[in-house]
């Protein structure tokens, strides 16, 4: 017996012992009326099973499946009624199928003809109920042209049992909208019947799907929407409203949308808006801390001090509250973000004829939208790095020892307020030499400049620095790892880079949770305010200045015995004339991480504030070392200092290259 | 590289159209889908260059899928083939008025599906 016939046996009896309980359960509800969908199902399983006897050559049982597929049909169509009688038949039918099918695994053929005179007679002895009538005019052409032949007589069926036709409409994620669906389907089923189920992304925002759900209730509106959470249309009503003509159903197309999901969608805009409000009021709260206190100083700790102590605290922690739940709102899991690359993986390994098995941790890590929007494309641009150039082609791979088919990681975990994001490959590596020889003939490198590893690796953030020779369909020309920098840096955050030649690469991007309201540290630097994000500061000191000393022009402090470089902001951002070597400021902000690290001088420490960072606008563009503006409080303005803008500037200059 | 997309919710007439359009080379990636759901979810993991469906299945049956992509921005260039038994003639012409490009009745040869798939391929 081939593989094939093996197959068709197996679904066969797989589909007549399904029949079989459809055809028990329409026996069990025969007296309330036979139910439609089951009905349906029977049909659709022979109907499936003659499709499958005539494409593996099995005509007899093709011949007799289509004799029971007309007479289903004309039961589930309503052409002829049905009863104990012809229920008994069918089961007849379906046990002489069974024993068909099993006698096919010895027998070649099977003879059925006598089988299927007698299905042709019993049709004949059973007389048709009338037609019924047309549908023109009383429900929408869009809906009713994509109704099948079946579905458009269950539509007439319910007109004509005087039930309301309605339609239901939703908008549903991509990811899981089948089980979203499910659910509302079977509270549809439980107080109607549902007829229709029409997907459309007319409306529809990218990521989601909407459908139009048509079905068939005796309940009314009010009832449908309680059961169902949401208002379904009602297309058709059973009877004319005794009514006045202003309160008729309205019977033209449906224009809202409604979900019946919990969950809303919401414009990011507004959630910027609630945020902004957020931002004023903790500038109001600042100002009634300012009136408490003066008012202390007046009154020292009376009873109305005391009072308004308490009322402002009160306000603070409602505020703290009102803005985490506001943030919470635009969080999102990154697993959204990494089925978008996974998506990717997918095409373009199969395009280079690469085997790669991709793997992924911690999807359910969650960030700000808008800085997982961010993100995307760097992301997309480090996992084509890998595909392209990371990862061998299988051959290769095999000659070196290394199983054919590669590994891509993807990584996510919270790391206090930053989210961390690995892309790991288990490819070749990146190659030092290469990388350095490059950097050399483009003059990026000083000759003779002696470079540590994690220098050499840094080199590839280095815009119009590619390894690969050629350019290739996935990466395109120039690797431009640059960009990835250039945008995770915009977001307040770094990338990371670890490689072994030969063995793996692995970029590690860290990045800020969320970046819509933020703590930051006000300073003051001759005189100007000044605000450095907390999340990049890893700690303040009072300068001791027998620990800092000067070595070859450069200020390094002894950071508990680690040599940290020293930025004047009042020299990087050319504040004061006076070429004043001797240093005035009393404190140092140390930010970054890791080896990642710049000390900031800077006159005053003024206090945190919770700021919302605004965008300096296009007007500022190309202008360095600042990430936005911020207001914190009495109508005063400051700039945000970039961290990561001086970081960058003084570990390369540091580093003995021209910037 | 072609990727067809087969939306048939019999899993041994599906295997056997695979088959078919494989045999016409190495450049034929068939995906499957077994209802309208898996195809719906389908179509945005990969850019299908035709989509061979059967009409009559649960939930949401072959019309509405035909007119979802026939009606949808993103995917509506991509060419559709009707898979269905004679009797469903009434279906199959609503499929065709929906936007579906071609047909292929059931029984069907090998190579009439074959010829109907490079046709449409071709336009």
């Amino acid at each position: 017996m081939s593989a094939s016939l093996k197959e068709f046996i197996s679904e066969a009896e797989e589909i007549l012992s399904e029949a079989e309980g459809y055809l028990v359960q329409i026996q069990e509800s025969l007296d309330s009326g036979p139910d439609p969908d089951k009905l349906n199902a029977l049909f659709r399983a022979v109907h499936t099973l003659k499709g499958n006897s005539s494409l593996f050559g099995q005509d007899d049982i093709k011949d007799l499946t289509h004799r029971l597929e007309e007479l289903l049909d004309d039961l589930r169509m309503g052409r002829i009624p049905l009863d104990n009688s012809v229920i008994d038949f069918l089961f007849k039918e379906i046990d002489l199928l069974k024993a068909t099918i099993k006698t096919l695994e010895t027998k070649k053929k099977v003879d059925l003809s006598q089988e299927i005179r007698e299905v042709d007679e019993f049709r004949k002895s059973i007389t048709s109920t009338e037609k019924d009538t047309s549908l023109k005019g009383l429900i929408d052409d869009e809906i009713l042209k994509v109704l099948s032949e079946y579905e458009e007589h269950r539509l007439k069926e319910n007109i004509k049992n005087k039930r309301g036709i309605f339609i239901l409409e939703v908008i549903l994620p991509l990811e899981g909208f089948d089980e979203q669906l499910k659910a509302i389907s079977e509270k549809i089923k439980s107080v109607g019947e549902l007829l229709s189920t029409l997907p459309t992304t007319k409306d529809v925002p990218g990521g989601y799907i909407g459908f139009k759900l048509l079905f068939g209730s005796e309940k009314d509106s009010e009832f449908l929407k309680n059961v169902l959470q949401n208002e379904p249309k009602l297309v058709y009503a059973p009877k004319p409203p005794a009514v006045s003509a202003d309160t008729a159903p309205p019977q033209k197309s449906i224009e809202t949308i409604k979900s019946t999901t919990s969950t809303v969608r919401v414009d990011i805009d507004k959630v910027d808006r609630i945020l902004d409000t957020i931002g004023e009021l903790h500038l109001s709260k600042g100002m009634i801390k300012d009136v408490e206190q003066q008012l202390r100083q007046i009154y020292g700790y009376s009873d109305i001090v005391f009072e308004i102590h308490r009322a402002s605290q009160l306000l603070e922690k409602r505020l703290t509250e009102l803005q985490q739940n506001v943030l919470d709102i635009r969080m999102v899991p990154i697993g959204q973000i990494f089925t978008r690359v996974a998506q990717l993986v997918r095409r373009y390994s199969r395009q280079m004829g690469k085997k790669i098995e991709l793997q992924i941790y911690g999807e359910d890590t969650e960030l700000d939208k808008y800085v997982a929007e961010e993100v995307v494309d760097p992301l997309m641009h480090i996992v084509r790095n890998s595909i392209d150039h990371g990862i061998e082609y299988p051959e290769e791979r095999k000659k070196i020892g290394k199983s054919e088919t590669g590994t891509l990681v993807m990584k996510a975990y919270q790391k206090g307020n930053h989210v961390v994001i690995e892309v790991e490959d288990d490819g070749r590596g990146i190659n030092r030499k290469k990388l350095l020889d490059k950097a050399l003939t483009m003059g990026l490198v000083k000759e003779g400049v002696e470079l540590n590893d994690s220098e050499i690796l840094e080199l590839i953030f280095t815009p119009g620095l590619s390894t690969k020779e050629e350019a290739s369909d996935v990466s395109g020309r120039g690797v431009g790892m640059d960009v990835v920098k250039e945008k995770i840096t915009s977001l307040g955050g770094y990338v990371d880079i670890k490689s072994k030649e030969g063995s793996f690469t692995r970029i590690s991007l860290t990045i800020p949770i969320t970046l819509a309201i933020i703590k930051a540290l006000i300073v003051t630097v001759s005189g100007h305010e000044f605000a450095i994000p907390l999340t990049s500061i890893s700690e303040t000191l009072e300068i001791d200045r027998n620990l800092l000393n000067s070595i070859e022009g450069r200020l390094i402090y002894n950071l508990r015995g680690r040599a940290v470089p020293i930025v004047s902001l009042k020299e990087f951002y050319q504040l004061s004339d006076l070429e004043l070597s001797e240093i005035t400021e009393k404190f140092i902000v140390i930010t970054g991480f890791e080896d990642r690290v710049v000390g900031l001088l800077v006159d005053d420490l003024l206090g945190a504030h919770d700021i919302v960072i605004k965008s300096l606008g296009s007007y500022f563009e190309g202008f360095k070392g600042f990430s936005g503006a911020a207001e914190i409080g009495s109508g005063k303005l400051v700039l945000v200092i970039d961290t990561e803008a001086i970081i960058s500037e003084t570990l390369l200059r540091s580093r003995g290259e021209n910037v | 590289v072609k990727n067809i997309l087969i939306v048939e919710d019999s899993a041994s007439t599906r295997s056997l159209v695979k088959t078919i359009i494989e045999d016409l080379g190495e450049e034929f990636y068939v995906y499957e889908a077994s209802n309208g759901f898996e195809a719906l979810k389908a179509l945005p993991t990969e850019r299908f260059d035709l989509i061979i469906t059967d009409i009559n299945m649960p939930d949401i049956n072959g019309l509405e899928l035909i007119n979802f992509i026939k009606t949808s921005e993103l995917y509506k260039n991509i060419p559709i083939i009707i898979i269905s038994t004679e009797r469903s003639e009434e279906d199959r012409k609503r499929g065709l008025s929906l936007g579906a490009d071609a047909y292929v009745t059931k029984p069907f040869k090998p190579k009439e599906l074959q010829e109907t798939v490079l046709k449409v391929l071709q336009k």
